[in-house]
């Protein structure tokens, strides 16, 4: 302690703009195997999602020139990448990459990052929350699910991974455990 | 000084456990408890596996169980009682006179605590349920100074619980109609404070705008901190101009008055936040096990450092140190 009030570090600018030309076409069965790695380590998600669990959420990474739309139906989940969010979604949460993934991993606590105007919701508010509290629950190794998806090549990747995901997180959860 | 701690999910708790609880309480996943959010609570299965995990390392879990039940539902908060018992539950955290008489009656053996819910704020309140129910332990209300909570303690036969951190309820707890009156649904009888599913916010050009119900509760400007949709902390325009006319958004920290608690015979320190995640929890229990340890080791204790965690990201002592009421 005490915990950095310091803001979400944001993906480089030159990476992003760096990202900007590539089509998203590739990522698409990368998406696909992550969220089956998901459907298949962490049913309970669905369980905790209820009647939430059949509407679309869109997921903006604000420093990144893409966005999500998942739909975490348990018979079908999909998450699939575009350039601009769709009209029509139930509910959108927009912040740093850093910041959504790390609600993924426990490193962030949603609330903290919409008090500290980090992370913006809007729309559904019970979904956001019941997607929210179910990913925290979750425990999700983002690094080892991404890994997963990647196949043969997987256990390569996943130091790769482990370290870029440790590079935009904040000093703060390190203050956090060594408190 | 027994620390408990907030568990809304399995995963919570065990990160609460392993932080270093003594004892960790959460609710199952209805309108039996007053954290009823969507995605949020134990399952009967969760739940004991959840105390099991809880024992296993020495830690213990106190059920919440602390709404109002409804006339003609009264079958829900029974079966609660009775789950909460069967799955090895330490102590039940209950609100409701009549629920106490049922967990009294049926659970003879089963320590009960007086919920904030409750907002037993006396000793003749606290002594009621003492003789009445055989309580062992009354969560006080967070509108007490330090002095009074004292006066309390030496004064009542059961031990006490006050809240260190977290959320900062200012109104009589159990009582307030604010939420019900912008909603229809109140902490006290659904669980909820400010439902989800009558929140909104609206953010344009870095303004955002945060209503429950029919009511604007704020509007935050660019960069100020935000908080929770709650009308006791909402900023209001009067002949006076806009403020905030009850409490301002932020927490409760009470880190540097606990020798000041000790002092006043308090036997455990109580951290809200059921519906915060993992890294609130696991922030927040590693923040005051390390202020209890100061405090065991006689240096000074300094504010528990969680500014970035906390509602408005702005602490406070609280009535502890309030003068008017």
């Amino acid at each position: 302690m005490p915990i950095s009030a310091a803001a979400v570090p944001t993906v480089p600018f030159l990476v992003s703009l760096a990202v900007r030309p590539l089509p998203l076409g590739p990522l698409q069965p990368l998406l696909a195997g992550f969220m089956a790695a998901v459907t298949r380590r962490h049913p309970r998600i669905f369980e905790r999602l209820g009647p939430h669990a059949g509407k679309r959420f869109g997921l903006d990474p604000t420093d990144l020139p893409l966005a999500f739309v998942l739909a975490p139906d348990p018979a079908c989940p999909r998450a699939v990448a575009v350039r601009e969010l769709p009209a029509g979604l139930d509910a959108r949460i927009a912040g740093p990459l850093a910041g959504l993934v790390g609600q993924l991993d426990g490193s962030y606590d949603g609330d903290a990052l919409f008090f500290s105007r980090d992370i913006v919701v809007e729309g559904d508010m019970e979904a956001v929350l019941a997607l929210r509290n179910a990913l925290d629950d979750a425990q999700i190794d983002v690094a080892r699910l991404a890994a997963a998806a990647l196949g043969p090549f997987g256990a390569f990747a996943e130091p790769v991974l482990r370290g870029a995901l440790r590079a935009v997180r904040t000093d703060d959860r390190v203050a956090r455990r060594d408190g | 000084m027994e620390l408990v701690c907030p568990a809304g999910t399995p995963a919570a708790l065990e990160v609460a456990v392993d932080a270093g609880a003594d004892a960790v309480y959460c609710g199952f996943r209805d309108e039996t408890n007053a954290r009823n959010f969507p995605g949020l609570n134990f399952s009967r299965e969760e739940m004991a596996a959840g105390i099991a995990y809880a024992h296993q390392r020495g830690a213990r879990v106190l059920v919440a169980i602390n709404t109002f039940p409804r006339a003609g539902a009264l079958a829900l908060w029974h079966r609660a009682v009775d789950d909460a018992v069967a799955a090895g539950a330490d102590a039940l955290i209950l609100a409701d006179a009549g629920l106490l008489a049922y967990a009294a009656e049926y659970h003879p053996h089963q320590r009960l605590h007086v919920s904030v819910q409750a907002a037993a704020a006396n000793p003749d309140a606290i002594g009621f349920y003492v003789e009445a129910f055989g309580v062992k332990r009354v969560v006080l209300p967070r509108v007490l100074t330090v002095p009074e909570v004292a006066a309390i303690t030496r004064a009542v036969p059961c031990e006490t619980e006050v809240f260190v951190f977290g959320g900062l309820c200012v109104m009589a707890e159990g009582r307030c109609s604010l939420s019900s009156y912008a909603t229809g649904q109140s902490p006290n009888m659904h669980g909820v404070c400010s439902p989800a599913s009558h929140v909104a916010y609206r953010e344009a050009r870095g303004r955002l705008v945060s209503r429950l119900g029919n009511f604007t509760i704020n509007a935050f400007a660019k960069g100020e901190s935000a908080a929770y949709p709650t009308l006791c902390k909402g900023r209001f325009a009067t002949r006076d101009g806009a403020g905030y006319l009850f409490e301002e958004p932020v927490s409760l920290d009470a880190a540097a008055l606990l020798p000041g608690l000790a002092a006043a015979g308090v036997t455990a320190l109580k951290i809200e936040g059921r519906q915060r995640g993992r890294a609130y929890i696991e922030g927040v229990v590693r923040a005051f096990r390390k202020a209890l340890a100061a405090l065991a080791a006689g240096r000074p204790i300094e504010g528990a450092g969680l500014g970035a965690l906390t509602e408005g990201q702005s602490t406070t002592t609280g009535a502890y140190r309030k003068v008017w009421r």
